[in-house]
Formats: C-alpha cells, sequence, structure tokens
C-alpha cells in the first residue's frame, strides 16, 4: 500500500525518487525492475498533480527538437518506448497526424529547413504540401494558410494515464509510493542521504532529483547553484465533443523564437484543444487562468479554426512548464554525493519520460550504482480505457451483463459508469480528491462541469466508489 | 456488438422525463395502442423539478401550486398510471437509425426502435468554463443545478458567504436553496442595468431575503487556492473592480439546451436557441422525430414546458396516424434586441404552437414593447403588448401576430421596441 502517514524512519531505500510526475515515476519503474529497494517521495497528495497534469498531451517524434541535443535523442527513443508501453498498458493513444501550417511567407520559407531538421532528428516522413493540400486535410482552418509540413507520427496520449500507469507499475514492481511527503531539508551523509519531509525523514544511499518546478530548490539544498527553474504557464482552453469533427489531427504554428506558439489539437477524450500561451511566471504554484490568456487564445482560435468558437468550452486550465535556461534537458550524476540531477524536462518529458528513465539508469550505473535486473516482475498495469476510441465500458454490453456498475452512468456527458469510478479506488494508486479521480475516470469532465452529476460525484468520492442508496435514489 | 443487443420495439419512445416528456408521455398512452417508453439518465423521473425545493410548480397545466419535488412526483405518476412505461438510469447514448437510438442502462445495452420519438432532453446552466471566467480554480463554485442537487437530493454542504451570479427567476431559487443550507447570500450580479427588468422577483427578493443586487455588473476573477475566497466584480460602466469575499459562488441561468442528440442525428439546430429548430407541431427536422420542452426553448417555467409535452402528444398521434407535415414552410427569425424565438418555423396548415404563444427572448428591457412582423421588406404586422419583454426571462408573443405572414414568402423577422 501506499504510505501517506509516514516516512520509513528505520528503513534506509537504495534509492529515492523526488516528484511523482511522468520523469519520477518513469524512473522509479525502471529502477524497480532490478534488485534494488526504491522510494517514490511526491510533495502532493497524487501523483502527476503537478507539471505532468496540465500539458497539451502530445506524443512527439521529436521532429522540431534541436538536433544533436539529449533532448533529441530522449524524445526520438521515448516516441518509440511510450507507445510500445501505451500498447501495453491500455494507454490511450491515437495517430492522428499533425500538419504545420504556415500562415506568412516567411513561415512558409522556414518549412523546408524544418523538414531537413526533422531529418537530422532521424525523423523522414515529413513532406512539404501545398495550401490546397492543407485545407484538404484540415478543410476547417481559416483563411490565409500558405502551406503546410506534414509530420504523420505525431500522437495524442492520455498523460493522466501514462502518469498512473509509470507509478502504478513502479508500485507493483515493489516501490515505495510516499504521498504528502514534502522535502524540507537534505542531510547528505557518508553512508545516506536523508531528506528530511513534512511527513517525517526518508533515508536513501542515491537520490534522483526528479522535482520539476522544484528541481532548483532542492539542487541548492545539495549545494549546487547551476540551474534556475522558471515557470513558464500554458493556459488551455478545452472544446466540446462537437468540435472534434472540425480538427481530426494536430493542427500546429511554424515555431518560431518565442517558442512553439499556439496548437489547435484533438484529444483522446473526443475534445479539441487550443493552447498554450507561455508566459514566465515568478510563482510557482500560480495555475490560475488569466483575462489576457483567455484572450488571446479565443483570438488565436478565431484565426486558425474559426468554426471552434461557435463550441462551448467545457475546461480553461493553466499548467506551469519547468523551463531552465538553456536549449536541452539538463541530466547529471554527482558520484561523490550519490544524487543524480533531472532537469528542465520541459513538455516533451511525457513522451520523453521512459526513455530519460533509461538513461537514468546508464548514468546511476556508470556512477556506481549495482543495477541487477530481476526476473519474475509483475505484468505491466492495465490501465482503464479511458480514450475515446478504445472500448468504453457504457457501450460494452458484454462488461454490463457481468457486471450492471458499469451499464451506470453518473457523469453523463463523459458517460463514466459507478463501476469505473469504484474500479479507481481499487487500484494501487486510489484517488485522494476529486481533481485524482477526475484523472482516473474523466468524470466531472464534460460539458456541465457537475450540473447534472457533480453532487454523486462527491458522494462517490466521499464512500470511495462504494454504490449507495443516495447515489441511485435521487429524492427522499 | 450491436447486432446481439436486444431491441424493443415501442409505439412512442420519450427520451428524458421532465416536465415536457412526462405530459407527452401520459397524453399519448392513453392513445396510441402499442408501449410508449420513456427513458431517463437520472436515478429518479421527474426532470430538474425534483431537486428545486420551492412552490410556485404546476399552475398552468395542473391548476394547483405544488413544490419541485411534488410536482415531479405527480408528473410520474400521471404517466405510469395513464400505461407509460417510465426507465430510469437510462442512457442515450447515440442513433442506430430515424428513429432508433443505443441505450445503456445497468440491466444491459439495448436498442429502442420506435414509429415515433419525442426528444424532451431539457436544458442546463453554463458552467463557468463555459463563461470563461479567469483566475483560480477553487472549490465552491457551482451552478443551480449542481447546488440544489447537493443540497436537496444529498443533504450536502455549501459554504457561508455566496455570490450569485443572475438575477432571473432560477438565481432566486438558487437563493433560496442557499438560505436552507445556512449560506447567507451576500451579493447578486446582473449585467443587466435596471433591476426592474426582473421586478417580479426583486422586489421580493430585497423584502424579504435583503440580498443587495450589483447591476451592470460582472465577475472578472475567481479567487482561492483549494477554497474560494474571493471574487472580482468589474461595474461594466465605469470599469471599476471590487474584491468580494465569499467561499461560494453560484453560477445561474446563462441556459444551453441539451442537444447533443440533435447534433449526433444531424438535426437541424436553431442558432438562436442552440436547440432544435422546430415547426409549430414540433416537428424537430426528421419525420417522426419531435422536439418539447426546455431543449426547444431555454428556457421557461415547467408548466410551459410541460404544455409543450401536451400539444406534442397530439402532433405524435397525428403523425402515428399518417397525416403527413405540409411541404411549405416559412422560417422565423428575429432582430436585435431580441436572440431567439421558439419555434423557428411555420408551416401553412400546422397547428399553432403550444398555448398559441410564440416564445422570444430580448437581451433588452422594453417596458411598453412594440412587436412588428416583417416578411419580404413589409410589415405584416404591428402590436403593442401590455406586458414588458424582460431579460432572463421569455417574453412571450400571442401566435396570431403571424395571421398575415403569406405562406409562399420569405422569412418573417419579428422585432420589438
Amino acid at each position: 500500500m501506499t504510505d501517506r502517514t509516514t516516512g520509513a524512519a528505520d528503513a534506509v531505500h537504495d534509492v529515492a525518487v523526488v516528484g511523482a510526475g511522468i520523469v519520477g515515476a518513469a524512473i522509479a519503474r525502471e529502477l524497480s525492475g532490478h534488485e534494488l529497494s526504491v522510494a517514490l517521495v511526491e510533495a502532493r497528495d497524487d501523483v502527476g498533480d503537478g507539471t505532468s497534469k496540465a500539458n497539451t498531451a502530445i506524443l512527439h517524434t521529436g521532429f522540431d527538437a534541436t538536433p544533436g541535443t539529449l533532448e533529441s535523442a530522449l524524445v526520438a527513443a521515448g516516441y518509440h518506448r511510450l507507445r510500445e508501453y501505451a500498447a501495453a498498458t491500455g494507454i490511450p493513444v491515437e495517430r492522428t497526424g499533425a500538419l504545420l501550417v504556415a500562415w506568412t511567407a516567411e513561415e512558409l520559407g522556414a518549412l523546408p529547413g524544418l523538414r531537413a531538421k526533422a531529418e537530422r532528428n532521424g525523423y523522414d516522413r515529413c513532406r512539404l504540401v501545398g495550401p490546397d493540400e492543407v485545407y484538404r486535410q484540415v478543410p476547417s482552418l481559416g483563411p490565409g494558410a500558405l502551406g503546410g509540413l506534414t509530420v504523420p507520427d505525431e500522437s495524442i496520449i492520455c498523460t493522466w494515464t501514462t502518469n498512473l500507469a509509470l507509478a502504478t507499475e513502479a508500485r507493483l514492481r515493489g516501490t515505495r509510493v510516499l504521498l504528502g511527503h514534502r522535502v524540507t531539508e537534505v542531510a547528505v551523509g557518508a553512508e545516506h542521504t536523508t531528506l528530511h519531509t513534512s511527513r517525517g525523514p526518508v533515508r536513501a544511499r542515491w537520490v534522483v532529483n526528479a522535482a520539476g518546478l522544484g528541481a532548483d530548490w532542492l539542487d541548492r539544498r545539495f549545494g549546487h547553484d547551476r540551474v534556475t527553474v522558471t515557470p513558464r504557464r500554458g493556459e488551455l482552453l478545452v472544446f466540446d465533443k462537437p468540435a472534434r469533427a472540425m480538427v481530426d489531427r494536430i493542427v500546429l504554428p511554424v515555431p518560431s523564437a518565442r517558442g512553439k506558439g499556439v496548437l489547435v489539437a484533438p484529444t483522446v477524450y473526443g475534445n479539441v484543444m487550443l493552447g498554450p500561451t507561455a508566459e514566465d511566471l515568478t510563482d510557482r504554484t500560480d495555475t490560475g487562468t488569466s483575462e489576457a490568456g483567455l484572450a488571446f487564445l479565443l483570438g488565436r482560435g478565431e484565426q486558425l479554426v474559426p468554426g471552434l468558437l461557435a463550441e462551448e468550452v467545457t475546461a480553461c486550465y493553466a499548467g506551469l512548464r519547468a523551463a531552465i535556461d538553456g536549449g536541452d534537458y539538463l541530466i547529471e550524476a554527482t558520484p561523490r554525493q550519490r544524487y543524480l540531477l533531472v532537469a528542465g524536462i520541459r513538455s516533451t518529458g511525457l513522451t520523453a519520460g521512459i526513455a530519460i528513465a533509461e538513461h537514468v539508469h546508464g548514468l546511476l550505473a556508470e556512477a556506481g550504482l549495482p543495477l541487477v535486473a530481476r526476473t519474475g516482475l509483475p505484468a505491466p498495469p492495465r490501465m482503464p480505457p479511458l480514450g475515446e476510441a478504445g472500448p468504453r465500458p457504457y457501450r460494452d454490453a458484454a462488461r454490463i451483463a457481468a457486471d450492471p456498475a458499469y451499464g451506470r452512468i453518473v457523469c453523463f456527458c463523459e458517460r463514466v459508469t459507478a463501476g469505473e469510478i469504484r474500479d479507481a479506488f481499487r487500484t494501487p494508486l486510489p484517488p485522494h480528491d476529486l481533481g485524482g479521480l477526475r484523472r482516473r475516470t474523466r468524470a466531472m469532465n464534460g460539458r456541465c462541469q457537475g450540473f447534472f452529476c457533480g453532487a454523486a460525484v462527491h458522494r462517490l468520492l466521499a464512500t470511495h466508489g462504494r454504490i449507495t442508496e443516495a447515489t441511485t435514489e435521487a429524492t427522499a | 456488438m450491436t447486432g446481439i443487443e436486444p431491441v424493443h420495439t415501442p409505439d412512442v419512445l420519450v427520451v428524458g422525463a421532465g416536465p415536457a416528456g412526462l405530459t407527452a408521455a401520459a397524453r399519448l398512452a392513453r392513445r396510441v395502442a402499442g408501449e410508449v417508453l420513456v427513458l431517463d439518465r437520472e436515478p429518479e423521473a421527474g426532470g430538474i423539478p425534483r431537486h428545486s425545493h420551492h412552490t410556485g410548480y404546476g399552475l398552468r397545466d395542473l391548476r394547483r401550486v405544488l413544490s419541485g419535488p411534488g410536482y415531479a412526483r405527480r408528473l410520474v405518476q400521471a404517466a405510469t398510471a395513464a400505461g407509460a412505461t417510465v426507465r430510469t438510469e437510462a442512457t442515450v447514448t447515440g442513433w442506430a437509425g430515424d428513429r432508433e437510438v443505443e441505450v445503456t442502462s445497468p440491466q444491459g445495452r439495448f436498442r429502442v426502435a420506435a414509429r415515433a420519438v419525442v426528444l424532451a432532453t431539457g436544458a442546463r446552466e453554463r458552467p463557468r468554463p463555459a463563461r470563461l471566467i479567469p483566475g483560480d480554480r477553487p472549490a465552491g463554485v457551482y451552478t443551480t443545478g449542481q447546488l440544489q442537487n447537493v443540497v436537496h437530493l444529498h443533504h450536502g454542504a455549501v459554504g457561508r458567504r455566496a455570490v450569485v451570479v443572475g438575477a432571473e427567476a432560477v438565481s432566486w431559487s438558487a437563493v433560496l436553496t442557499l438560505r436552507a443550507a445556512g449560506c447567507t447570500t451576500t451579493l447578486m450580479v446582473s449585467r443587466f442595468p435596471r433591476p426592474e427588468a426582473f421586478a417580479a422577483f426583486t422586489v421580493p427578493g430585497r423584502a424579504v431575503l435583503r440580498v443587495p443586487v450589483a447591476t451592470r455588473s460582472r465577475v472578472t476573477r475567481i479567487i482561492g487556492r483549494s477554497r474560494l475566497e474571493a471574487v472580482e466584480i468589474e461595474d461594466t460602466a465605469t470599469g471599476a473592480r471590487r474584491r468580494v469575499a465569499c467561499d461560494t459562488l453560484v453560477l445561474t441561468g446563462d441556459w444551453i439546451p441539451d442537444h447533443e442528440l440533435f447534433r449526433s442525428g444531424g438535426l437541424p439546430l436553431d442558432p438562436g436557441t442552440r436547440g432544435p429548430l422546430v415547426d409549430t407541431a414540433l416537428r424537430a427536422g426528421r419525420p417522426g422525430v419531435f422536439a418539447a420542452g426546455n431543449v426547444v426553448h431555454p428556457v421557461d417555467t415547467a408548466d410551459v414546458a410541460a404544455l409543450d409535452g401536451r400539444h406534442v402528444a397530439d402532433q405524435v398521434a397525428a403523425w402515428l396516424a399518417g397525416r403527413p407535415a405540409p411541404e411549405r414552410e416559412v422560417r422565423l427569425d428575429v432582430a436585435a434586441p431580441l436572440r431567439w424565438v421558439a419555434p423557428g418555423l411555420l408551416r401553412p396548415g400546422d397547428p399553432p404552437p403550444p398555448r398559441a404563444r410564440l416564445l422570444l427572448w430580448t437581451d433588452e428591457l422594453v417596458r411598453l414593447p412594440r412587436v412588428t412582423a416583417h416578411q419580404d421588406g413589409r410589415v405584416i404586422a404591428e402590436r403593442r403588448l401590455p406586458w414588458p419583454a424582460a431579460p432572463g426571462r421569455v417574453f412571450r408573443v400571442p401566435w396570431s401576430l403571424l395571421s398575415g405572414a403569406h405562406p409562399a414568402g420569405g422569412p418573417v423577422t419579428l422585432g420589438v421596441r
């Protein structure tokens, strides 16, 4: 079981991984496949509750990375790793492909260079297309597109399920998942390091810093001064399901010096996403949305896919990317401290996570951590089918016949059943709050935002998914 | 998979067991030979009135005054007593044919192939994301629907100090629910300039509930990381902004029809209501498919929705008896400040709409409205009405206004000044 109440006061783990986002969970999973005791130390009450929950949910080919960087190599490798892992665990993925659209002569002129760059990144399936082909592929695009570049293997994925699958498998392999353990101080000893946390000390011979937005703070506790994390806020709008017919692939802007710009993409839940903005902040907890950000996105949406704005917005949210100076991932071991830093993992970390974990494995082995592969590892977890393209329980006649709870739709908009909500509480990493339940089931993520189901979902949250009289019998 | 699912074949399928659907089913069950099947996705039939505990229901249809839950129970009893089958926790998830749908329920996945279908799926309030209110994302932000579900059906707690957005009928219903839950409404916020626009509620509201109303105002920011702490209110006339402390925010009104089945079936929508485009017989654009209630006019009172149900029952019976729809149609539309009119089509030879009223929605208060109808560049009717056209509630206009519409003419545009 996860341990929310105490640190392992006396145990000394072989490795403590700080941060249970995509990267930390992938590293814990990788290491716990070896003869090691591993702790996954997370400040928040759930895995994947920070940067990893609010990104654009794209499985990148890495076509536009900077060639020769660590990021380029790990994104390219991670793409294939995560695709295989998704197939093994049931993480929703759709290979929609992407279309970069040039709206100015300058952007049009940049496309051949982008194709050449993709080839230097080892990706050779991009194709230049003229405006007619652009509009044939995405008829709903606004006027003025001059040409495009196709990236047929760019895909959309469920970031929540990815994070949860990695952390669940780490847990199944014996990783001790310590939620609600915020690291407050670090003491590096001769034999082991003590992480003082809000719930007591956690001891480990090696520490891996995958703390995302907190990576620089933790790095300084180890006496380093090499990295500053600047939270970069990205605001996103999600449009209701009828919009999906307008956008069947990822529509990317041509990247400029100011970043990757605003994209329009379908989601695996059957919606359309517009965003993100890019705004550097100082407050590392400010995931609020802003008036200016929403206005900017609506303006961009109007130009990109004008029809989109007639659809209802079902979610507005903001994520914080852990940006650092320098254009690459920063992954470095300090063997004398038995310490390894993983920093600067931008939104590409979703794709690269498993490859980052394998890279970390290599660095730790070089630094002298004995890594002996275990045999008889448990099978990877089968994750709930959250994707619209997959077998949703509500339309699975055989499943409903076997268990009527899968026929009891609680969240009407997203068609989430009481059976799925109950199941979420029976997993190795059950939800801790409404946000956690939403990420595990999609309940309350739809157009009504709880108008119909909010009270019933809260009731199921309170009873840990037990279907009570009040859930099914409405009026007293 | 669908091939092995059982198929039910009632004469009439009604989707939605609210006032419109139940009333239609009660009337149809006495008139048709085969089954009348009502499906509702909620655990209990009755629709929105189930969780609206104040009085005032049933006036126009049942000629009595009931509480919401009492009204809902009575409608359910009437439908079942008439012989209709009412199934709850049965969600229509999509179409399998012109009058055939797929259903998920705890009793299994099945299909229903009916001779006629009535969609009475109602409306919901726009929640926070659809209103694009920026700021933090704390707990404590509700629509009236969710609030009343929490308080009246699940007996849950809300906060102590609320701000209510909107100042129309449903907003006052929210204030009453908050009071029942021990939560004080410190401010109501309306974007409209004059409280007279909703005089019927503002006067008793001020007297009995003593809630101040900030007019010409809007919420510009939500503040509070885990629990709501305050909202920022802007005076839209001056641009001045202030912070109002609260732990509960209720977003009321701003209704949108639950039109998903119309859209997924490719049935035409009215751009004004965002509900189905219907004629006065409440036909919804496909032979044998009808619409009734607040999905057509978001939203009028429950009893008006119920009377839609009575009206549509007769039209369904006529369809089942083989009476075709008249071929010719004239489109109805509106000019500002009117936002929509329902029904949106008239067909020469059809009966008048329910209650012989056109239902309209205005964005501005017009105290002594003069309603006009134009067709093909000329005024075909002009009439002064003794009741106001007020934002936040349906403005009803006698059907006889359109008696001069030319059956072969172009669209008729309604205006008010």
